[in-house]
């Protein structure tokens, strides 16, 4: 059904003998049209270059507990992980990942800035090299809005104006603050006000008042799904699959571009794994100014480096196996672009990390309640 | 079951209404299975029968799903891994299997009911322990993502329907048919190829084919255990459906079901060829 | 075994025993109570080696991993692992006020000597049982080089939550290197600042309704698969062999189909604009705004599972009514029962053996489904298995969380597995 996703399964590598590993990579991401826009923007350019395959796994929504498995039995098989700033938190406290001198391993900007000038600020990582910033957002089928869709997040929970199931991530992260919001908090207060008990109180209260509501996906292709299938009217999703599904499907979406939270998401080297100078040698490649720029090509995630954002052009679509260029500019459809990212809020991977256990706890239980 | 002449009335309208409840239940047991298979030829990407479906236009029925199915590497390969796992992993089983109900079934056995309550666990263990318990024990050996791994966990998990059917096999077995052949001057061996194989083939075969459809069906171990290289046709199948649902998958069932009558046909036959030779020499 | 005569393995002598007051001997001259035992030992090896692959192969490949991990559900080796100095010193601590500078004094030697990556497990370990404990720790790490005597003062004046007295009580308690506290947790209790095992707050308790969900769902499809399998498996056994073996293979067919295929074609008959769906709006019985949601819930678990489980009821069911003779109910009958009276008092309790089997084994097989729940469950058709496998991609401590759930949900199979074994005996199951 989307054609683009299905696509981005074509990316799974087929039988490579073992014989041959030192002339690959394993590399894990999230697949579909994400993993697309790494192999177009990143693999393809790498292999032609140097002869290096690279193997693609979509395992990226397990790549905590995968790292410390393999990590723990000494076995590592992934080179490098495509990860959430926040889970690669973790895994870096829990000593899983390669500490990365960022100035050392990484490309300087065209002009000579050094990295840890040029990835936008608070993105880096001790373990962590950011590619794209992208936006959790609320989107919505306009053809079940005839008369103009939510305009903020307090019309999301306003059922009487708005119809409709809604569909979020199956996760308390961002949902508790988007609850937070809707109930009247300021945005930047949001994250002191839920390490509060009364805040977490107020947050699941307010979820709950539209709880026979709402469903819950928990991979990224299915928010552009449900839409579609008319499963529901509004989802949570990741604006590069909205924007996908539009453009490419011209599916009748609508992002609503208000509290949306920004995110960094980017690579990860587990320890003890292959050969650290070609895993050093693709990372450079792979997050220099030029690839970062290219990846916005294929799908609307904002480049992590300042050094990229001028280089970001027109939309490069699927046709008939190819990849051809429309005339769609990217710009507009990027989320750190002026216009969209006015009420934009920056979720906070240090809060989650503290209190992400005991809240994912009650998440569930509220949940399965 | 015919009902007797003197039945009363009452007697009567309970035996068909039971009758029309047992085919109700026939329906919901078959239906299901079968509706997928005129849904896989659906013109549009949609799971429901169209007006032209409805009307028998050729128009609303077409072979682009299983176009789309026969033509994608992916699949293809994924078809391939998950034959080439369930055949070397039924070869292995079945041999495993036969041989411990072979010791099973001999009344000097010690133990036999907890060993055969053992051997069968792996078929009630919830499947997510045994999956999550393998996965730690071959990346800690080195073996994860290596088909060797799937195929001996796959082993595990057929070898119970392989005891099972043999064990019931040899529960119709005349053991003086061993006697036979041995008082007429056939050894072990002999007896074992000659005697007790040709007899025990059917059950041996049956429990091959659940061992292989055991594995070919199975999702939740190679979910932990499949690298890139060894992805199932299972796993494919289980991500699609969880993210987006498309009729390839249908097509794919529908190819699956027609598998099913086929692996049943051949179950039924070997049935009554068994039940021939017990009736018949017994 | 149907071969009852005494007659044991292949011994040549035929003559029956106790028959002269001479010693028997075989052919050979040896006793025959010698060369009987030794036949007898030989045939009981013969039949342990033929076990032996398989139980080997099962006993290293399959057992010892599942103990294996289970084990890993108590195990809290961080705290005295890789703090060394404070879990010695705390040792001697009362539990009363704060620690005295000496503990501060190690805790800072550790928080010195440690990595990242020894202080981030530490950190994330205590995190799981006090929400912010993460980021004292983290901070504390990165300032401890700098920190000068009085440690105690030092530590506290760069985070005053070392001030507080729940965190070194807690750091003092998970000093064991064995923890109930997963099995605490999973069944929803937790310690309290006194250690002491208490219920965890209403809003946070969540695993023992799921345990219980998944008992009350099974039983209810166990419940399901009888009322649907009963009045089949009657029938196929009371049908001309012919036409029964013809209506068998209907059964038969959902047994040899995929597990995949058979949750598929739920999704494509109940989804919003599934053909159930679709067929009830084309018969004005809803509106097309009215569509049913009967999946993504707990009646697409039921439905889909009452579907996959009904054979594994109506199999046993059938072989045990096969063998009652239909004679027995008219002689019932004949002397005067009603059909009903007859069916109840006779005919049913000849089947319980069937039904028995049936219900442990569906009810055996459902509490530990993972597959099915997950495809059409949502959010309120989960079992317990689908919180395991969720937990087992989470944090360390969520996985040993997992781990703990998991093994009470195995140990639970377990009695009911040894019961059908009491019951019923394995070597009754049968397929096809």
């Amino acid at each position: 059904m989307l054609k683009q996703i299905a696509l981005g399964t074509t990316i799974s590598v087929v039988a490579l003998s073992a014989a041959m590993a030192q002339d690959t990579l394993t590399i894990v991401s999230w697949g579909g049209a994400y993993s697309m826009s790494q192999l177009k923007a990143y693999d393809e350019p790498y292999t032609e270059k140097t002869g290096v395959e690279i193997l693609h796994e979509d395992k990226s929504n397990q790549a905590l507990a995968g790292i410390r498995s393999q990590v723990e039995a000494g076995n590592v098989s992934w080179d490098l992980v495509d990860m959430l700033q926040a889970d690669a938190q973790r895994a870096c406290d829990e000593g899983l990942l390669v500490e990365i001198p960022h100035d050392e391993w990484l490309a300087p900007a065209p002009d000579g800035t050094p990295p840890t000038e040029d990835f936008i600020d608070g993105t880096l990582g001790d373990c962590f090299v950011p590619q794209i910033l992208y936006a959790t957002m609320f989107a919505y089928n306009t053809d079940a809005f005839p008369d103009g869709g939510p305009q903020t997040i307090a019309d999301v929970w306003d059922l009487e104006k708005f119809p409709g199931t809604r569909a979020l991530e199956k996760i308390p992260q961002k949902n508790l603050e988007w609850a937070l919001i809707a109930d009247g908090v300021p945005s930047d207060e949001v994250y002191d006000v839920l390490a509060t008990k009364e805040g977490q109180d107020r947050a699941f209260a307010k979820l709950d008042s539209i709880k026979d509501h709402l469903i819950w996906w928990d991979a990224g292709a299915q928010p552009p799904q449900l839409l579609a299938d008319g499963e529901v009217t509004i989802a949570t999703a990741y604006n590069g699959r909205i924007f996908n599904a539009a453009v490419n499907e011209g599916q009748p979406f609508e992002i609503m571009w208000d509290g949306q939270m920004f995110e960094v998401d980017g690579w990860v080297v587990p320890v003890d794994t292959g050969d650290e100078d070609a895993i050093k040698e693709y990372l450079n490649f792979a997050t220099d100014t030029q690839r970062l720029a290219d990846q916005a090509k294929y799908i609307s995630y904002a480049p992590a480096r300042k050094s990229s954002v001028d280089l970001v052009g027109n939309f490069w679509k699927e046709e008939g196996g190819k990849m051809v260029e429309t005339d769609i500019d990217m710009k507009p459809h990027m989320p750190t672009t002026p216009e969209n990212f006015k009420n934009a809020i920056q979720f906070d991977t240090e809060f989650w990390a503290d209190y992400g256990d005991a809240l994912e706890e009650r998440f569930n239980a509220w949940l399965s309640s | 079951m015919a009902l007797p002449s003197h039945a009363s009335r009452l007697e009567r309208i309970w035996h068909y209404t039971y009758l029309v409840i047992c085919g109700l239940i026939f329906f919901f047991l078959v239906a299901p299975i079968i509706v997928i298979i005129p849904l896989s030829f659906n013109a549009t990407p949609y799971f429901t029968f169209t007006r032209e479906m409805l009307t028998l236009d050729p128009a609303g029925y077409s072979m682009r799903w299983y176009d789309a199915l026969l033509t994608s590497d992916e699949w293809l390969s994924s078809i391939r891994n998950s034959f080439f796992i369930a055949i070397s992993a039924t070869i292995i089983a079945t041999t495993l299997g036969t041989l411990a109900a072979l010791g099973l079934s001999r009344r000097e056995m010690p133990a036999r009911a907890a060993i055969t309550a053992f051997l069968i666990s792996p078929m009630i263990v919830p499947l997510i322990i045994t999956a999550a318990a393998l996965f730690a024990f071959y990346a800690r050996v080195n073996l994860s993502q290596t088909f060797f791994s799937i195929i001996m966990s796959h082993v595990v998990l057929g070898a119970p329907f392989v005891v099972i059917t043999v064990t019931a096999a040899l529960s119709g077995f005349d053991n003086q048919l061993i006697r036979a052949s041995q008082s007429m001057g056939a050894n072990q061996v002999t007896t074992f190829f000659k005697v007790i194989l040709p007899l025990l083939l059917p059950g041996i075969i049956a429990g091959g084919l659940f061992a292989f459809i055991t594995s070919l069906d199975e999702v939740v171990v190679v979910l932990f255990l499949a690298g890139p290289e060894q992805t199932p046709m299972t796993v494919r199948m289980f991500s699609g459906l969880r993210e987006e649902i498309s009729p390839t998958i249908l097509a794919l069932a529908s190819i699956l079901v027609a598998m099913s009558i086929g692996l049943l046909t051949t179950m039924e036959l070997l049935r009554r060829r068994s039940e021939a030779h017990r009736t018949g020499r017994g | 075994m149907t071969d009852t005569a005494a007659t044991a393995g292949n011994i040549p002598s035929g003559r029956a025993a106790g028959t002269g007051a001479a010693p028997l001997t075989t052919a050979d001259g040896q006793p025959l109570k010698v060369a009987l035992r030794r036949a007898n030992r030989r045939a009981r090896r013969n039949a342990m080696l033929l076990v032996a692959p398989l139980f080997l192969f099962l006993l290293f490949t399959y057992t010892i991993p599942i103990v294996q991990m289970m084990t890993r559900s108590v195990m809290n080796p961080e705290i005295a692992g890789y703090l060394p100095n404070t879990t010695e010193a705390i040792e001697d601590w009362d539990g009363e006020g704060l620690p005295g500078e000496a503990v501060f004094a190690a805790m800072v030697k550790d928080l010195n000597a440690g990595g990242r990556s020894t202080i981030g497990r530490v950190a994330a370990r205590l995190n799981a049982e006090l929400p912010g404990a993460r980021s004292t720790m983290m901070g504390s790490m990165r300032a401890a080089e700098d920190l000068q005597a009085p440690f105690k003062e030092a530590l506290i004046a760069d985070d005053d939550d070392w001030g507080e007295q729940r965190i070194w009580r807690l750091i003092k308690r998970e000093t064991r290197t064995l923890t109930p506290a997963y099995y605490l947790r999973a069944l929803d209790f937790e310690y309290n600042q006194d250690g002491e095992v208490v219920a965890r707050p209403p809003s946070m308790q969540v695993y023992r309704a799921i345990f219980w969900q998944t008992a009350w769902m099974s039983a209810l499809i166990t419940f399901l698969t009888i009322l649907l399998g009963y009045p089949v498996a009657h029938l196929l056994a009371t049908l001309p062999l012919k036409s029964a073996n013809l209506l068998m293979i209907l059964v038969l067919l959902p047994f040899w189909t995929s597990l995949l295929v058979r949750t598929s074609a739920w999704i494509v008959l109940l989804q919003q604009n599934g053909v159930v769906n679709e067929l009830l709006v084309f018969l004005h019985i809803v509106d097309d705004d009215g569509r049913i949601r009967m999946i993504y819930n707990r009646i697409g678990t039921i439905v889909a599972m009452t579907h996959i489980l009904l054979p594994f009821m109506i199999l046993p069911l059938y072989s045990v009514m096969k063998t009652i003779p239909p004679s027995l109910t008219r002689a019932a009958r004949s002397m005067g029962a009603t059909p009903l009276r007859a069916h109840l008092t006779v005919y049913f309790p000849l089947t319980i053996p069937g039904l028995a089997a049936g219900v442990l084994l569906v009810f055996i097989l459902a509490i530990g489904y993972y597959i099915t729940p997950a495809l059409v469950g949502g959010e309120s058709g989960v079992f317990i298995s689908n919180l395991i496998a969720d937990r087992m991609t989470g944090s360390l401590s969520q996985l040993r969380l997992a781990l703990a759930l998991a093994t009470i949900l195995l140990v639970g199979v377990l009695v009911f597995y040894w019961l059908f074994n009491r019951l019923v005996g394995v070597e009754r199951l049968k397929f096809g």
